[in-house]
């Protein structure tokens, strides 16, 4: 009993350590191989959740009509839901690249938080749109009713890790090609990459565009492991910043190194609970606020003191090269 | 109409305020401070802490001086505050980005310790005063005081626009006639050259970050006696304060404060259309288009962010 309460709860942290795992891949492309600055991940994160649920609900019906406004609601299977997350994603990286991406890369940064507050906002107060501050609710789940729901989780966390290991795969391929050997010319020495005949801002946007596609999947996947979404859940803290602290932690332009930073981070984050369960009843409320001080040291440590992460990068980019 | 463009002259020179420090920052340093906003928040709340805790233990009296919302207390709160916010602003540079700075760190991760650095103030503020809304003097009545053409404007807000002018003035003959003004100038056109000229370029780092963090810290007073102090409402003004520096040339201390005022009342004047909580999203949307028109700002040269 005991045990199965412990597995139960380390399947639900293996989950959201693999859903996290997915969107620091998706900025690994985008700060660790480009060196572009998205510190907007929420905003994607939030549209991909939101995407996805209004895909794969159905227009509320009946009595729930009166409670429950959404814009449209198309009852498509799971799959569809992730496709259209990263495809919406993916337009909107575009359009905020075009202004952006042939300029210094703090106005990528600017811009991105710019995205991701303006979304929280968006879904915040306009209710047509979906449901406002209260949120969309009870989201389906692939095979949800064929499997026993107590053995749900088990089965998700098999979907969330699949994702994850085929983005993994996918982005391990593209940037051992010489699509890949790009993005980092153009991190490292942007001039020298545009000299060599390169399109940098061609270069830029295809890799801005793919990362949040990536991140977009990854708030699909989040939205139909919750279940609930509300705008309040996407902030800076939850959606970017822990993200940005993962991947500088396992090591960014290394992949094995963003899952590892990620379930690394994520055991930390769920681990600082049970020290704050210890603090007196009267700190509880605070509780989480010094937990997320805890993780903002950390990186301020990293960053002075390993700035590499745990992993560092691979500087073996072709598989045609020698070994070391 | 007319009133929303007053109020936004009001917000614009808060903005205004924040945006100097911030395009300081960014023309000496030569990276994006996301902390900035977080600046503000920690000079409302050493106020808070001054004007509501400290001061009436030490007997300072509470009564408002004449119309305005507040009395010798805020008086005696608003240069401590300015001090105090100059030594956290120096506190920060000393234990994170001097060391990154030291290590030929570069200017993105300088930009991701300054992301750190505004959520670990903000969570010291969320730590030792919670996450409500506060006012410095709670429940002291402001009535407004009657202009011409139908606008009504609290003596409070006047005495805002007043101060940022006077704090405005003050950098401007600062900067331009003492010698550590003039060295600061030097140091934001070439900092190479400024070194090899004898100026001592880790001095002009410190005396930047007290300036930025003392214009902040009064932007950041300035908003909670007009409106409400929340622990949130730094990171509000990041996208502002950032429109505005962009707006008037990243680096251009007038353009700051043109940008700032352009910022506050376009700001206002939406909330004639848009609900208010969108402000942020105006400012944003106002940042694209500059992006997209004058990358480069009003006051910018040629050569754009590049």
């Amino acid at each position: 009993m005991e045990l199965e309460g412990l597995l139960a709860y380390l399947v639900s942290l293996a989950i959201m350590a693999s859903i996290y795992a997915v969107f620091c891949l998706g900025l690994n492309i985008q700060w660790g191989y480009t060196g572009l600055f998205n510190i907007g991940i929420a905003g994607f994160f939030c549209l991909g959740a939101y995407t996805s649920a209004l895909i794969t609900t159905s227009m509320p019906r009946g009595v729930y009509a009166h409670y429950v406004r959404q814009l449209f609601g198309l009852g498509l299977p799971f799959p569809f839901g992730l496709i259209g997350a990263a495809l919406i994603c993916g337009l909107v990286a575009f359009l905020i690249g075009i202004p952006t991406l042939r300029l210094r890369e703090d106005y990528l940064a600017i811009a991105t938080i710019g995205i991701a507050e303006t979304f929280r906002l968006v879904f915040n107060n306009e209710g047509w749109l979906a449901n406002g501050p209260r949120g969309l609710m009870g989201l389906p789940q692939p095979l949800q009713g064929v499997m026993p729901s107590e053995y749900y989780n088990y089965f998700y966390l098999a979907v969330v890790f699949c994702v994850m290991w085929a983005v993994y795969l996918a982005i391990e391929r593209a940037i051992r090609s010489p699509w890949g050997r790009v993005l980092k010319a153009i991190r490292e020495d942007e001039i020298s990459a545009a000299m060599s005949g390169k399109d940098v801002f061609l270069f830029k946007m295809q890799s801005l565009v793919l990362g949040s596609m990536i991140m977009g999947i990854g708030g699909a996947l989040y939205a139909h492991y919750t279940r609930a979404i509300s705008p309040d859940v996407f902030t800076p803290l939850y959606g970017t910043f822990i993200i940005w602290v993962m991947l500088m932690a396992g090591g960014s332009g290394n992949n094995r190194g963003a899952i590892l930073g990620a379930f690394l981070i994520w055991g930390i984050w769920t681990g600082t609970k049970f020290l704050t369960d210890l603090l007196p009843y009267t700190m509880k409320a605070r509780a989480p606020y010094i937990r997320f001080l805890i993780v903002g040291i950390l990186l301020e440590l990293i960053l002075i003191y390993r700035p590499q992460g745990i992993l560092g990068e691979e500087k073996r980019v072709s598989r045609f090269l020698e070994e070391g | 109409m007319l009133e929303l463009f007053v109020y936004g002259i009001v917000l614009g020179s808060i903005i205004a305020l924040g945006a100097i420090g911030l395009t300081l920052v960014y023309g000496i340093l030569r990276f994006a401070n996301f902390a900035h906003g977080d600046l503000m928040t920690a000079g409302a709340y050493v106020s808070l802490f001054l004007v509501s805790s400290l001061f009436p233990l030490i007997g300072i009296p509470r009564e408002p001086l004449g119309p305005f919302s507040f009395g010798w207390r805020m008086v005696a709160a608003f240069p401590v505050t300015m001090a105090a916010v100059s030594g956290i602003a120096i506190l920060l540079d000393r234990l994170i980005y001097r060391r990154l700075r030291q290590k030929g760190s570069s200017a993105v991760i300088l930009a991701i310790s300054a992301l750190g650095a505004s959520f670990i103030v903000r969570m010291m503020v969320l730590i030792l005063w919670g996450g409500d809304y506060r006012s410095f003097f709670p429940g002291v009545l402001r009535p407004a005081m009657e202009l011409p053409f139908g606008v009504k404007i609290r003596p409070d807000q006047v005495l805002i626009i007043g101060v940022a002018a006077l704090l405005m003035v003050s950098l401007y003959l600062f900067l331009r006639y003492t010698k550590t003004g003039k060295a600061m100038r030097a140091t934001a056109d070439n900092m190479e050259l400024a070194r090899i000229s004898g100026i001592r370029t880790e001095r002009i780092v410190l005396w930047t970050w007290a300036i930025g963090g003392a214009l902040a810290a009064a932007g950041g007073v300035l908003y909670g006696i007009d409106v409400q102090i929340h622990p949130g409402m730094g990171w509000n003004f990041l996208l502002p304060l950032f429109a505005a520096a962009i707006l008037g040339g990243i680096g251009k201390v007038h353009g700051a404060l043109i940008g700032g005022l352009v910022i506050g009342v376009l700001q206002q004047l939406s909330t004639a259309w848009l609900l208010p909580t969108y402000k942020p999203a105006v400012a944003f949307i106002g940042m694209i288009i500059i992006l997209l028109v004058r990358p480069q700002g009003i006051f910018g040269g040629e050569t754009g962010g590049t």
